[in-house]
């Protein structure tokens, strides 16, 4: 009888709590949006997976020094590995040439990050650490490699919550910007048909990762890490002759990471760190700020019309948070309701690579300021 | 009769639907094709009333930006 008792305690049944039974729900919920609803399945699948996996009893998975997940996560993550890696890949992938054809559209990549710094003094006020409130500002650039990348440099504990969070709402873009994107804006302007752009030859396209590298980098350091891969990704697609490491990049090498980041940052949310008011907030503000970033790159392309040459669209600033390649065809999709014959794709997608480096820099210049 | 109007391409993608053929009459506004583009369809519009003359494209061509994509002869 004592043998059948000593057997039942080495099992994790005894040990279960009602907070990582409801953890287990939440796991579940992100594995049926990927799955059902293909909501950002890359990311949500493994990271619901993360989180069933941390709350195990006995399982130690994400015992410091010995779980599994804990390596993935101390060596991929806290050692800064895996989000870099992941910009190498994004870099490759990355079109700068409609950027380059309309540099003023920089601006909107930037004005769209206003969000993260007005959620940033929310949070503040609202009682978080002026770590934790720089975290949760970040989520308004909808940008996910980014927010994990600094969560685990200010504030590790909240890294799992701010990643589901900027993953979902890159998730909903469709959803949460078309409303916005119409009050801010005018039928009329919704209509302004974009001048045709200049060709960007060759030459600029090469010229663009090594000077933007260089500079950046010289202008906030702390953004090291993140530029340097995105720009190494995207010289080896320009350059021609480095296919197959672009294709890598592109391809295998982004799939692998994208495993080991998922996983990990789901494991960071256990029931004792996940089952707190805080969190509610964090998705609140996290909501808060991605919405007014998009309104107030809405707002910055109104104000750039104010000035005399061609007018653009001001629903291009909507594209300036950095959620890619979304963003811009929400943007895209809400001028063809006004105008049929309104094609935006490809100019909103000079705002929206801009807002990828805005995001990478507002994190850069947090690091900066905080560390 | 009136010079041709031409429809080209207003962005690179990949020609995934045709939805006329020469000789149709056509108006406005009309779905004309459907190009892929950023892993989205998106339906080009005939710009004027008339027939189609030419159609200079197939499904699965790749089309850059300003490629003709038809020729309608206007009413």
């Amino acid at each position: 009888m004592d043998f059948i008792l000593f057997l039942v305690k080495t099992t994790g049944f005894l040990h279960l709590t009602p907070g990582m039974v409801l953890m287990w729900c939440i796991g579940i919920g992100l594995i049926y949006l990927a799955i059902a609803k293909n909501y950002e399945p890359l990311l949500l699948l493994p990271i619901g997976f993360g989180i069933l996996l941390a709350n195990l009893p006995l399982a130690g998975l994400m015992v410091p020094e010995e779980g599994l997940l804990w390596k993935f996560y101390h060596y991929g993550i806290q050692w800064e590995v895996i989000p870099p890696l992941i910009f190498l890949g994004l870099g490759a992938l990355t079109d700068f040439g409609p950027m380059l054809a309309r540099p003023s559209l920089l601006f909107l990549g930037a004005g769209a990050q206003a969000g993260v710094y007005i959620t940033f003094f929310v949070a503040q006020s609202m009682g978080f650490t002026i770590h934790e409130a720089a975290t949760i500002g970040i989520i308004g650039g909808a940008d996910g490699p980014t927010t994990i990348f600094l969560a685990s440099k200010l504030a590790p504990h909240m890294l799992g919550v701010c990643a589901v969070a900027a993953y979902s709402y890159m998730a909903l873009v469709p959803i949460i910007q078309p409303p916005i994107m119409r009050f801010m804006t005018t039928e009329d302007e919704r209509k302004i048909r974009m001048k045709k752009t200049r060709k960007v030859n060759k030459l600029e396209k090469i010229f663009f990762p090594v000077v933007a590298a260089l500079l950046i980098i010289l202008l906030i350091p702390a953004a090291a890490p993140l530029i340097s891969m995105f720009m190494l990704g995207n010289l080896f697609r320009v350059a021609k002759v480095v296919e197959r490491l672009t294709h890598a990049s592109q391809n295998e090498l982004l799939n692998i990471v994208t495993i080991f980041l998922g996983l990990p940052v789901g494991a960071t949310m256990n029931a004792e760190v996940f089952l707190q008011p805080k969190v509610l907030f964090i998705f609140c503000l996290g909501l808060v700020a991605f919405s007014i970033s998009t309104a107030t790159g809405i707002l910055l392309a109104k104000i750039m019309n104010l000035f005399p040459g061609d007018k653009i669209n001001p629903l291009l600033g909507a594209a300036g948070v950095s959620a890619v390649p979304m963003a811009a065809r929400v943007v895209h999709k809400v001028a063809q309701e006004a105008d049929k014959k309104n094609y935006l794709l490809m100019y909103a997608m000079g705002p929206n690579v801009a807002g990828v480096i805005g995001t990478v820099i507002a994190a850069g210049i947090f690091l900066t300021l905080l560390k | 009769m009136s010079k041709d109007v031409l429809l080209s391409a207003p962005m690179m993608g990949k020609v995934i639907q045709i939805d006329v053929n020469p000789g149709d009459r056509v108006e406005e506004e009309d779905e004309a094709i459907v190009i892929e583009a950023m892993k989205m369809e998106t339906p080009i519009y005939i710009p004027c009333d008339g027939t189609i003359s030419k159609v200079n494209v197939k499904v699965g061509d790749t089309v850059e930006e300003d490629d003709l994509l038809l020729s309608i002869a206007p009413e």
